[in-house]
């Protein structure tokens, strides 16, 4: 599954997708995130049928990625994203 | 002193249904899902499975109350007893308010399980509008979601907007869709589709002297643009079905079908079920892996 978390609003399209297929519930982009944007559960709660942990993003975070993100993606030299280069499944990517 | 008139436009018919060619007590299972959004509350009664009852109410400003009114509103239209029930999931902006409830999913999960349900198994791509979010979702033939998106963070282009809208317009929410085509030419969408700015725009343009008709046309079209800009983003596959109070607006939704270009499905059902439907199809399978209450 992909999950989008994220919003749209009148300055933009903020999503952070994770592929659930893909991740394995590592925690390492837990650890990665400055932010601490990510959270992993044992449950997936939008695939209750389904009992492997899984990364998803903090609910309190997820209507304001777009500043909670923002000392990651700097205009110019922007380097890696950490929770990208942090998930060796490939499962995270993000939208802007 | 002068009398005081009040007239709600907003107000939609609360209902309740239940199928009279059912009987509770031939079911193996009877499993209740209830959907406290954040403008409506619902309820559905499954018997193995198929629903046997459901209700449709505006939610409170009491999320357990809410609740506990949408299961007994449905109840009243049966002989079934409140201690029947097998198991009992919440769902929604208010899961976690549903005291009598033995767990609670998420909506995504439900909406898309819901509408495997009440529009079949050919659906693919669920777009929900509910009361103050958006919901785009992809899913497989079983219902499961492949692919989800959920906008609550701006109440753009949402069924409270709408209600909104028909207040200011003094226009009854459900002739608002009918009414929006009684315009000669189709006018360009209001710019802006965030409720608050769009009310103000909206006055404005009364006062250029648009008509009531005109300024819907106008606010149905940029709810109608906003809502494909999102479900654009998850992709759109074939057959496409809408659940939620917008599904019954045809002011927003003939407007939305030709950008998508497909044709929206059809059902018998209540739309705005679909969420406490799915919530008691999940019961319903989680009674029969012998996963339900403990007793």
């Amino acid at each position: 599954m992909l999950a989008n978390y994220g919003y749209k609003d009148a300055s933009g399209d903020y999503f952070i997708t994770i592929d659930t297929d893909r991740c394995d519930g590592c925690n390492n982009c837990v650890g990665a995130c400055p932010a601490n944007v990510f959270v992993v559960v044992d449950e997936d709660p939008n695939d209750p049928l389904r009992d492997e942990p899984v990364a998803m993003v903090v609910a309190e975070k997820k209507k304001k990625l777009k500043y909670e993100c923002n000392p990651c993606k700097p205009t110019s030299n922007r380097p890696a994203l950490p929770c990208v280069e942090s998930c060796k499944a490939g499962a995270i990517s993000h939208s802007w | 002193m002068a009398e005081e008139k009040k007239q709600e436009f907003w107000r939609w018919t609360e209902s309740n249904w239940k199928d009279p060619d059912m009987d509770w007590r031939d079911a193996r299972f009877i499993t209740v899902g209830i959907d406290v959004g954040s403008v409506s509350s619902q309820s559905t009664i499954m018997a193995d499975g198929q629903v046997f009852a459901y209700a449709n109410m505006r939610t409170g400003s009491d999320s357990p109350d809410s609740a506990s009114n949408a299961l007994n509103y449905a109840l009243e239209a049966t002989d079934l007893p409140a201690d029947r029930m097998d198991y009992c999931i919440g769902t929604g902006y208010g899961r976690v308010n549903v005291p009598f409830a033995d767990r609670s999913i998420t909506e995504i999960a439900c909406h898309a399980r819901g509408a495997n349900f009440i529009y079949g198994p050919a659906v693919r791509t669920v777009l929900d509008v509910g009361g103050q979010d958006i919901k785009a979702i992809q899913c497989d033939g079983k219902g499961k979601v492949t692919n989800f998106l959920m906008n609550d963070k701006c109440a753009a282009g949402t069924g409270r907007g709408m209600e909104v809208f028909a207040d200011l317009l003094g226009v009854s929410i459900t002739e608002v869709g009918d009414r929006s085509f009684e315009v000669k030419e189709e006018p360009a969408a209001v710019s802006s589709t965030c409720v608050v700015y769009a009310k103000s725009e909206a006055t404005g343009l009364l006062r250029k002297g648009w008509s009531t008709e005109e300024v819907l046309a106008a606010y149905c079209r940029a709810m109608a643009e906003r809502i494909y800009s999102l479900v654009e983003r998850i992709g759109v596959t074939p057959e496409f079905a809408i659940t939620g109070g917008m599904a019954k607006n045809r002011g927003v939704i003939d407007r939305l079908m030709p950008l998508i270009g497909l044709e929206c499905m059809k059902t018998k059902w209540d739309t705005q079920i679909a969420g406490a439907a799915g919530a008691a199809l999940f019961g319903y399978a989680l009674c029969q892996k012998g996963k339900g209450r403990k007793k």
